[in-house]
C-alpha cells in the first residue's frame, strides 16, 4: 500500500469487500431479486427513479416536446441592454439574451447534458473495470503496476485532472467526456479490484477451482458478476458527479464550443453575465442540473442500501 | 510510529516520480509542443527551432525528462507566458490566499457540520433530521460556481453586507509579511486590515465549504446513528454512567473516527472547488490563476501549478494518514 489517499482507498476497498455477501436469512432468494424487492419498497429509490426516468424520457423525445426551435432568435426587438423579456404567451419561461426560447433550450439541452454524463461515466466504468479486472484477476506484478498507475491519477485533484486533459485534447464534446471519464477511472479500477480480491478466497471460487474450471471462466463467469454491485452503485452516483463536473468545465471555458447543441452547463455559465438582469436564465438550468444530480444520487444511495448487506437489519 | 511515518514518506517517491512523468508527457503532447506553447501560435519555424535548441528540446526525450525533473526538484517550472515571472514565484505569492480560503471553508464545514450531524442523529426522524438530510443531498448536487454566484449576487451585490471580490479593499494599505492577509493584519496590529481580509473570506469560504459541509453532516449523522446502537454504548448506559459521559466518551469519540477520515478526503474537493469559487470572487489565489492560465493557454503556469497542487494534495493526505494512525492504533500495524 502506498501513502497517497490511503484513507480514501481504504474506503473504496471496504465498500468493495462487502460485494456479494448474501444477507442473513435471505438465502435461497437471488441477491438481485431481493435487492430489487427492497428497492421497490424504498420511497427514496422510487423518487430517484422517477426523477431519472422523467429526465431520460424528456431527453429522448426532446425534439417533439420542445415548443420552439431552441436556436431560433425571436423577440429580438424587445431585448435591450439591461432587459431580457421574461415569461409571456408562447414563451413560458421567456427567452435568453439572444432571444432563444428558454424552455425549448432546457428541454433540448437535457440531451447533451445527460449524454455527457452517461457517456463519460460509461467510459470511466469500462476502462476502470478493465484495469480492475486485470489487477484483480492476475495479481502479482500486473496488480502492482496497474494500482501504482491508478494511485498516480488519484493523486491529482479531479477537477485539475479534467482541466489538464481537456486542455490537451482541445475543445470539443469528446474531450469533455474523456476528461470527466479519466477522473472516474481510478475509482472504478480500485473498487472492482478490491471487490474481486474479496471474492477470491470464497468457497464457490475454491469449488470452481477444484472442479478444474479454467481461470478465465472463473474470473468472467463467477467472480466478476459477483463483484459488480459496488460498481453499479458507484456508477449511478458518478452520473451525478459527471453532470456537475461537466458544468464546471463549461464554466471554466472548456466546454463544448458547438453553439448548435444547447447544454445546461454552458447555459448556466453564459447566464452569469446576465445574473443581475434576469437571474432565471441561470436558475432554470441550475435547477435542472441539481434535480438530475439529486435523482441519480438518491437512486445510487438506495441501490447501495439495497445491495449492501450491512444495511439489512 | 516513527517507522510508520518514514515508510509513508518513502512510499511518496514513486507517486511523485509518476506525477512528474505524467506532467512532462502532458506538456510534450500539447499540440505544437512546448515551443509553440511558449511562443504562441504565430511563432515562425526559425523561432521554434531556436527555442528548442535554447531549452534543449532537440535532445533525446529521456535527457529532456531528466532535465525537467532536475529543475522541478528545484521548483523551477519556467516563466509564465502571460506575466513573464517565474511560475514558482507566482505560486508562492498566491498560495497563502488559497490556504486561508480553504482553511476558512474547512472550519466552516466542520464547525457547522459536526454539531448539525450530531443533533440530526440525536433527534432522529425530527424535522431537523429530515431538513439536514435533504439539505446535505442538495449541497452535494449544486454546482459550486452557481452557489458562489448566488451568494455573491445576494449578499454582496443586492444587500451589500459583505465584499464580493478580491482579498482586501484596495484602499487599505496593509503591510505584507507572509501574504496571509489575515495573519499579516494580526502580526502588524493593523486590526482593520485583518478584519477586512477576513470579511473577504466569508462569502467565497461559505461557497467553497458547502460540499464538505454536506458530506460531513451526512457522515456524522450516519456514524452517530451507527455508534449509538453498539454494544459498548448499551454497556456504558447499563453500568449507570451519566448520559453526558456516555455521549462524550463513547458516542462522540467513536463516531468522529469516520468523520475525521472524510475531512481529509475533502482536500482534493476543496482544491478543485477553489478554482471555481476563486474565479467567481476574483479572489486572486491559486485557483483564479489556474482559470487565467486556461484562458491565456499559459501552459508553464498550468503545468507548474497542477504539479505543485498535486504535491500539496498528496502531502495533506499523508498528514491525514499519519493522524489517522495516531487516532486509531489498529492502522499502524497493517
Amino acid at each position: 500500500m502506498s501513502a497517497v489517499g490511503d484513507v480514501r482507498r481504504r474506503r473504496i476497498d471496504e465498500l468493495a469487500a462487502r460485494a456479494g455477501q448474501v444477507p442473513e436469512g435471505e438465502g435461497g432468494v437471488s441477491l438481485t431479486r431481493s435487492a430489487f424487492r427492497r428497492l421497490r419498497r424504498n420511497p427514496v429509490a422510487i423518487l430517484g427513479a422517477v426523477i431519472v426516468v422523467v429526465f431520460l424520457v424528456v431527453a429522448a423525445f426532446a425534439p417533439l416536446l420542445a415548443p420552439r426551435d431552441p436556436l431560433a432568435q425571436t423577440l429580438l426587438s424587445e431585448i435591450r441592454p439591461g432587459f431580457i423579456p421574461g415569461s409571456q404567451p408562447g414563451f413560458p419561461l421567456g427567452v435568453d439574451e439572444l432571444g432563444r426560447d428558454l424552455l425549448s433550450r432546457l428541454i433540448v439541452g437535457s440531451r447533451q447534458s445527460l449524454l455527457i454524463g452517461v457517456v463519460s461515466t460509461l467510459l470511466g466504468v469500462v476502462v476502470g473495470m478493465a484495469l480492475g479486472v486485470l489487477a484483480g484477476a492476475f495479481g502479482g506484478w500486473v496488480d502492482t503496476v496497474v494500482m501504482r498507475f491508478v494511485d498516480i491519477i488519484l493523486s491529482i485533484p479531479s477537477l485539475l485532472m479534467a482541466i489538464s486533459i481537456s486542455v490537451l485534447l482541445g475543445q470539443n464534446q469528446w474531450s469533455l467526456m474523456i476528461a470527466i471519464a479519466v477522473t472516474q477511472v481510478p475509482v472504478f479500477a480500485r473498487l472492482l479490484r478490491g471487490s474481486m480480491l474479496a471474492q477470491r478466497g470464497s468457497d464457490y471460487v475454491l469449488a470452481a477451482q477444484a472442479l478444474g474450471i479454467r481461470r478465465r471462466r472463473i474470473v468472467f463467469g463467477h467472480v466478476l458478476p459477483n463483484s459488480l454491485s459496488p460498481v453499479i452503485v458507484q456508477a449511478t452516483l458518478s452520473l451525478a458527479t459527471a453532470i456537475i463536473e461537466a458544468a464546471a468545465l463549461s464554466f471554466l471555458g472548456l466546454g463544448d464550443p458547438d453553439l448548435a447543441r444547447p447544454e445546461w452547463g454552458a447555459m448556466l455559465s453564459n447566464a452569469q453575465d446576465f445574473l443581475s438582469v434576469r437571474p432565471e436564465l441561470a436558475i432554470y438550468p441550475a435547477v435542472c442540473i441539481i434535480v438530475v444530480a439529486l435523482g441519480f444520487t438518491l437512486l445510487g444511495e438506495a441501490l447501495r442500501e439495497a445491495l449492501d448487506p450491512k444495511f439489512r437489519r | 510510529m516513527l517507522r510508520f511515518v518514514v515508510r509513508r514518506l518513502l512510499q511518496l517517491i514513486p507517486i511523485l516520480l509518476g506525477l512528474s512523468v505524467l506532467l512532462f508527457a502532458w506538456l510534450r503532447a500539447l499540440p505544437g509542443g512546448p515551443a509553440q506553447a511558449a511562443l504562441g501560435e504565430r511563432a515562425t519555424p526559425e523561432a521554434i527551432a531556436r527555442y528548442n535548441e535554447l531549452f534543449g528540446l532537440d535532445q533525446p526525450l529521456y535527457v529532456q525528462y531528466l532535465r525537467f525533473l532536475g529543475r522541478a526538484v528545484q521548483l523551477d517550472f519556467g516563466n509564465s507566458a502571460r506575466t513573464g515571472r517565474p511560475v514558482t514565484e507566482e505560486f508562492l505569492e498566491r498560495m497563502p490566499g488559497t490556504i486561508e480560503l480553504t482553511l476558512f471553508a474547512m472550519v466552516f464545514a466542520i464547525g457547522v457540520g459536526i454539531p448539525l450531524g450530531y443533533l440530526a442523529a440525536r433527534r432522529h426522524g425530527s424535522w431537523l433530521d429530515s431538513t439536514s438530510v435533504v439539505g446535505s443531498l442538495l449541497g452535494v448536487a449544486t454546482p459550486v460556481f452557481f452557489l458562489a454566484y448566488l451568494l455573491r449576487l445576494l449578499f454582496a451585490v443586492e444587500l451589500g453586507w459583505l465584499p464580493g471580490s478580491g482579498r482586501q479593499e484596495v484602499r487599505i494599505d496593509a503591510t505584507r509579511i507572509t501574504n496571509f492577509y489575515v495573519l499579516d493584519g494580526l502580526l502588524t496590529r493593523e486590526w482593520d486590515a485583518a478584519w477586512d481580509a477576513f470579511l473577504h473570506l466569508v462569502l467565497p469560504g461559505i461557497a467553497l465549504g458547502t460540499i464538505p459541509l454536506a458530506i460531513i453532516v451526512r457522515i456524522t449523522r450516519a456514524s452517530v446513528l451507527d455508534v449509538v446502537n453498539e454494544d459498548y454504548v448499551r454497556t456504558a448506559n447499563a453500568k449507570g454512567l451519566a448520559t453526558a459521559t456516555v455521549r462524550r466518551r463513547h458516542v462522540i469519540r467513536n463516531a468522529l473516527l469516520p468523520v475525521s477520515t472524510t475531512i481529509g478526503l475533502q482536500t482534493g474537493l476543496l482544491l478543485s472547488g477553489a478554482v471555481l469559487t476563486e474565479t467567481v470572487f476574483a479572489f486572486g489565489g491559486v485557483g483564479s490563476a489556474i482559470f487565467d492560465a486556461i484562458f491565456a493557454r499559459d501552459f508553464a503556469v498550468l503545468q507548474g501549478f497542477i504539479l505543485m497542487l498535486a504535491v500539496v494534495y498528496v502531502l495533506v493526505n499523508l498528514l491525514v494518514d499519519i493522524s489517522y494512525g495516531l487516532l486509531d492504533p489498529r492502522v499502524r500495524v497493517r
